[in-house]
């Protein structure tokens, strides 16, 4: 039997300590408090005294507040029960459901020997042109959505989790509003998905430290499902919350800041969860959608600076639309060259001519006079904007290739378009 | 294991404090023992009978209390035949070997040996019995891979010695005695194919460091002609996120004109690694007919492996290097990136509370960063042959912003500098080295003169470019105008390079030769044209034709057709050629 703590040595923020003895780094305790019961976990040990994090926050702990410890790291119920569940951060339900407690796996486990990976060779279809078309996702990839707050970002997860053929999508809510806590639930629900979705929701009135956990659980539940030969796709939204929340309990912990706040492990912590998406050879895959808001539109901010240098790319949400410059797939040549022969031509030429229409549009703003050519790219660019970038076109990618030849002949001549004689032969919209 | 025994007071992240009973020493290994399994450690300070350790493992789960036990030896690697082709983690662990033992995951505390100890090797000795040796004189040698491994008294033996007794040529592992070394005093040594050397040590045995001079070719035309590198000598590549630096050092490590590469990867994403791995052992090194695996070793601590190990990667790295450079071999180690090394310091620091300096950075950042570059070198060793280590780092400023500590600290030590640039990798100009910003203090493929003259067309195609966006092409005269479509020329054609074309993705030291004189030609020349759309138009069409040659393999019938068809077309166009231009063509003739 654990003993239990009756006396509290400092409170600090979220922070507490207790003289204990016999304690592991990253043990679970419970603290009770006049307010319930919350869980805590030791994130600091110096001969007989123990620091925890307080789930439920430090606010209204007394000195004289209990703390047991549980002789166990944080875990997680891990099982087929868990789907079509919604929890909070520390995996209490946070639906109508029986809590559980069996079959109990820890978070935050080893990461995977870099030689048991495997090269990403598959395709995920979104339906959405920008991604598939021009930035295709793939299996096993880690990539956060930049955005800046009032963006549909959720919206865009949303419809890329519906769509997406995964065999089970893990939603790890951070900060949500609790708004779009009910959009997700409602969305997934109305598409018939909820059963094939297990959700880990951190809301905004939640405790901070809560959210700390969200990434680690949904992770270790994916993980282990993967192992077992699904598919999983992973959202997290938004990794800007986690990353604040980790900024809040380094400086209550009086942790030396490296950049705006942010504590110098910034960029490790992130690493560590991205880090989990893989495609294991003979089993199933964990592939990684995130949001990050960027404060102030600023992409050199630490948030999503650190997570460019982690993730595979990103997609550059701007304007309700998928920026074709900013966004990136690095891994889209794994797979663009063995869906269609034009695939690869007809996205370097339409962003190669889009990039001219955007050169146009500036000369165009500054007074400067337009040319027959200026003309063309001009009608090109809004063909292109309407029915490739808004958020609203839904077609598969062959359907986009099409579509993009449409486009061209709509606005060129074929040999204007820099595009291979061989594919214009092929591809060219025949005239009627 | 020493005596000395010491017990767990506290834990912070990745360290671990320690009280000790009996001696330790600085950087000493330790090791935690938690449920049975050990963890590793380095000692990172001392402080009476405290000291503070920095654990290669997760930490969950230690206690107060734990019992810890100390090896008396620094964080050493294992050096011998047979480190080719290995993938180690930052410790020196085999990751296959480890895969074979723990599956899907890395699980803590599994330490394998480096070296296999089954294989055989065929020796021949060297050193004959009565020979009088030191440290690093060659005993005998093993084929490994392409090359003669040289067999050397351990460089941890201080002393003078006389060869006792040397084994015949044979098959031999490297645990088993290949000679017994007396020294002055009678005494006996056994030595085998292998010994340990402490990584954060540079290995000294060498005779003098010379003045790195000759180029160490990359295949690149933008690095080798106008930003080079030299055998034995440093630099670095800064960039924001997604401008290309891995991708730039993937291409070096197939292309370098060198014997032996190894491949840091420190902190990044262990995707990169994989495909280095999967494909190496599938092309053919064009220098030895045998895989480039072959020449290849990779240490690869990944962003999501323990954080103290990344610190110690780079060394295990450049201990590695160092071993293969005091056989004569040409060596490159390329480092990727080395801000996540600098931040596993700072992350140590941190918990150290010591006293931050820039950007959270410890005081001692720079020097750390200039010990680290100033173990590579071009060095003559004590019978009259070279060997080098070069070193390639890149660096991931924050924000891309090259004010940061990292690569300030860098950039006083190195001797060339491949600034990225978030502009060129957004307009897709690969490799996105900017021509404007970067340099280089090394002797490349051509003379220094000659690469300044072209050098300033880039300069002033720039100024024009600018000029342009403010009063419009309609403003600018042609004159001008011809400086900057001949400066885009040498960018598209010259300082841009595709890397996933077969042809081009390597261009050899005497194309680029002959590729700098056309363009120079080109560059050097007076023209007449109507009007700039005239202008324009030629130079694209020119730039179409460059484009198409760069992806024809050299000195076939087809590239010399190109080659005749692209000069009879300038030779239409062309007015005349200025002088400086002319000498150059010449001097490259
Ligand atoms: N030489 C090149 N040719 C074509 N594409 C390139 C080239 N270099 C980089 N790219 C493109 O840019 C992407 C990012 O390149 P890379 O991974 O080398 O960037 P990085 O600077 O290492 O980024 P990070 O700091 O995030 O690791 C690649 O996936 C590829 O799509
Ligand atoms: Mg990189």
């Amino acid at each position: 039997m654990k003993k239990v703590y009756s006396r509290i040595e400092s409170i600090k923020g979220n922070v507490i300590s207790v003289r204990a003895t016999d304690v592991a780094y990253g043990e679970l305790a419970q603290v009770t408090t006049r307010f319930g019961v919350s869980l805590a976990e030791v994130n600091r040990l110096s001969d007989d005294i123990v620091s925890l994090q307080v789930f439920a926050g430090g606010r209204g702990i007394s000195t004289g507040d209990e703390v047991r410890f549980l002789g166990n790291p944080m875990r997680v119920a891990f099982g087929d029960e868990l789907m079509g569940r919604i929890f909070t951060g520390s995996g209490e339900p946070r639906d109508k459901g029986p809590a559980l407690h069996e079959n109990l796996i820890p978070i935050g486990g080893p990461s995977v020997n870099p030689v048991n990976r495997i090269i990403p060779r598959e395709m995920i279809r979104t339906g959405i042109p920008m991604i598939d078309l021009f930035n295709t996702l793939v299996k096993s990839q880690k990539l956060p959505i930049f955005s800046v707050s009032g963006e549909p970002y959720n919206e865009l997860l949303a419809r890329i989790a519906m769509q997406a053929e995964v065999d089970l999508i893990v939603l790890g809510g951070m900060g949500l509003k609790y708004d779009d806590y009910l959009f997700f639930k409602d969305t997934l629900e109305e598409g018939g998905s909820l059963q094939k979705t297990i959700m880990f929701v951190h809301t905004a009135a939640d405790p901070v430290v809560e959210c700390l956990m969200v990434p680690d659980i949904a992770l270790a539940v994916a993980e282990r499902f993967a192992l077992k030969g699904l598919n999983v796709l992973v959202l997290l939204t938004d990794m800007t919350n986690f990353a604040d929340a980790m900024k809040e309990i380094a400086i209550t912990q009086e942790q030396v800041p490296s950049n705006r706040g942010y504590p110098g492990d910034l960029y490790s912590q992130l690493a560590s969860r991205y880090e989990k998406a893989v495609d294991f050879a003979d089993s199933g895959s964990i592939t990684i959608l995130a949001v990050t808001t960027m404060p102030g539109d600023d992409v050199t901010h630490p948030v999503p600076d650190n997570t460019g240098y982690i993730t595979e790319g990103q997609f550059y949400l701007k304007g309700g639309r998928i920026e074709p410059f900013g966004s990136l797939s690095r891994l889209k040549q794994q797979v663009n060259g063995k869906t269609r022969a034009d695939h690869r031509a007809i996205m370097d030429g339409m962003i190669k001519l889009f990039a001219a229409y955007r050169d146009t549009l500036e000369k165009k703003s500054m007074g400067f006079q337009m040319s027959a050519w200026d003309q063309k790219l001009l009608k090109y660019g809004d063909l292109f904007e309407k029915e490739m970038m808004d958020l609203s076109v839904n077609i598969p990618l062959e359907g986009a290739l099409d579509k993009g030849w449409e486009i061209l002949a709509a606005c060129f001549e074929p040999q204007e378009t820099g595009l291979q004689t061989k594919l214009i032969d092929q591809f060219w919209p025949k005239k009627v | 294991m020493t005596n000395t025994t010491g017990a767990v007071t506290g834990v912070n992240g990745n360290m671990v404090s320690v009280r000790v009973k009996g001696a330790v020493s600085m950087n000493e290994v330790a090791f935690i023992i938690v449920a049975g399994k050990h963890l590793k450690a380095e000692i990172i300070r001392v402080q009476g009978d405290t000291v503070q350790t920095q654990v290669f493992e997760m930490t969950k789960g230690i206690r107060v209390g734990d019992p810890v036990e100390f090896s008396g030896e620094m964080l050493a690697v294992e050096l011998g035949p047979g480190l080719l082709g290995k993938i180690y983690d930052g410790l020196q662990n085999p990751l296959p070997e480890v895969a074979k033992q723990t599956g899907y995951f890395l699980e803590p505390g599994v330490y394998l040996e480096a070296l296999t100890r089954s294989t055989k090797w065929a020796w021949t000795p060297v050193a004959s019995a009565g020979a009088r040796v030191e440290r690093a004189d060659v005993l005998g040698t093993v084929p490994e891979a392409a090359f003669v491994h040289q067999v050397m008294v351990p460089f941890t033996m201080f002393d003078t010695y006389t060869v006792k007794s040397i084994k015949p040529a044979g098959e031999y592992t490297i645990t088993e005695e290949v000679a017994v070394l007396e020294d002055g005093a009678g005494k006996s040594f056994p030595v085998t194919m292998m010994f340990e050397w402490p990584v954060k040590r540079a290995i000294d045995c060498y005779a003098e460091r010379l003045k790195p001079v000759e180029p160490m070719v990359t295949k690149n035309r933008i690095i080798d002609t106008f930003f080079p590198v030299a055998k034995g000598g440093t630099y670095c590549i800064p960039g924001p996120f997604g401008a290309g630096k891995t991708v730039l050092q993937q291409v070096t490590s197939r292309n370098a004109d060198v014997d032996i590469v190894i491949i840091a990867a420190c902190g990044e994403r262990a995707g990169e690694v994989v495909e280095t791995l999967k494909e190496f052992p599938e092309l053919i090194d064009p220098r030895t007919g045998k895989s480039l695996m072959e020449r290849t070793i990779i240490v690869c601590n990944t962003s999501s492996m323990p954080v103290a190990a990344r610190e110690a990667s780079v060394y295990t790295a450049v201990t590695m290097a160092e071993y293969y450079r005091q056989m004569g071999l040409d060596v490159l180690l390329l480092a990727d990136s080395t801000s996540r090394w600098a931040q596993a310091m700072r992350e140590m620091s941190g918990r150290l509370e010591e006293i931050p300096g820039e950007e959270a950075f410890p005081a001692y950042l720079e020097s750390v960063i200039a010990g680290f570059y100033e173990r590579a070198g071009i060095v003559r060793l004590r019978d009259g042959r070279t060997g080098s280590v070069t070193i390639g780092g890149t660096v991931s400023p924050a924000g891309g912003n090259f004010e940061e500590p990292v690569t300030q600290a860098t950039l006083k030590v190195v001797g060339a500098f491949h600034g990225l640039s978030r502009e060129r990798s957004d307009a897709r100009k690969y490799p996105a080295i900017h021509p404007l910003e970067s340099w280089s203090k090394y002797r490349g493929l051509m003379a220094v003169d000659s690469v300044a003259w072209a050098h300033r067309y880039l300069e002033r195609g720039a100024e024009v470019g600018q000029m342009m966006k403010v009063v419009g092409e309609e403003g600018t005269s042609i004159d001008d105008f011809l400086w900057y479509l001949k400066s885009e020329l040498l960018d598209a054609v010259y300082l841009q390079q595709n890397s996933f074309d077969v042809v081009d993705a390597s261009v050899s030291p005497e194309r680029q030769q002959a590729m700098f004189s056309r363009i120079v030609r080109v560059l050097g020349s007076s023209f007449d044209f109507k009007d700039k759309d005239a202008a324009r138009s030629w130079f694209n069409q020119l730039r179409q034709r460059y484009l198409d040659i760069n992806g024809i393999e050299w000195d076939t019938d087809a590239f010399r057709k190109a080659d005749a068809d692209i000069k009879a077309f300038i030779d239409e166009r062309v007015t005349g050629l200025d002088k400086k231009a002319a000498r150059i063509i010449e001097s490259l003739e």
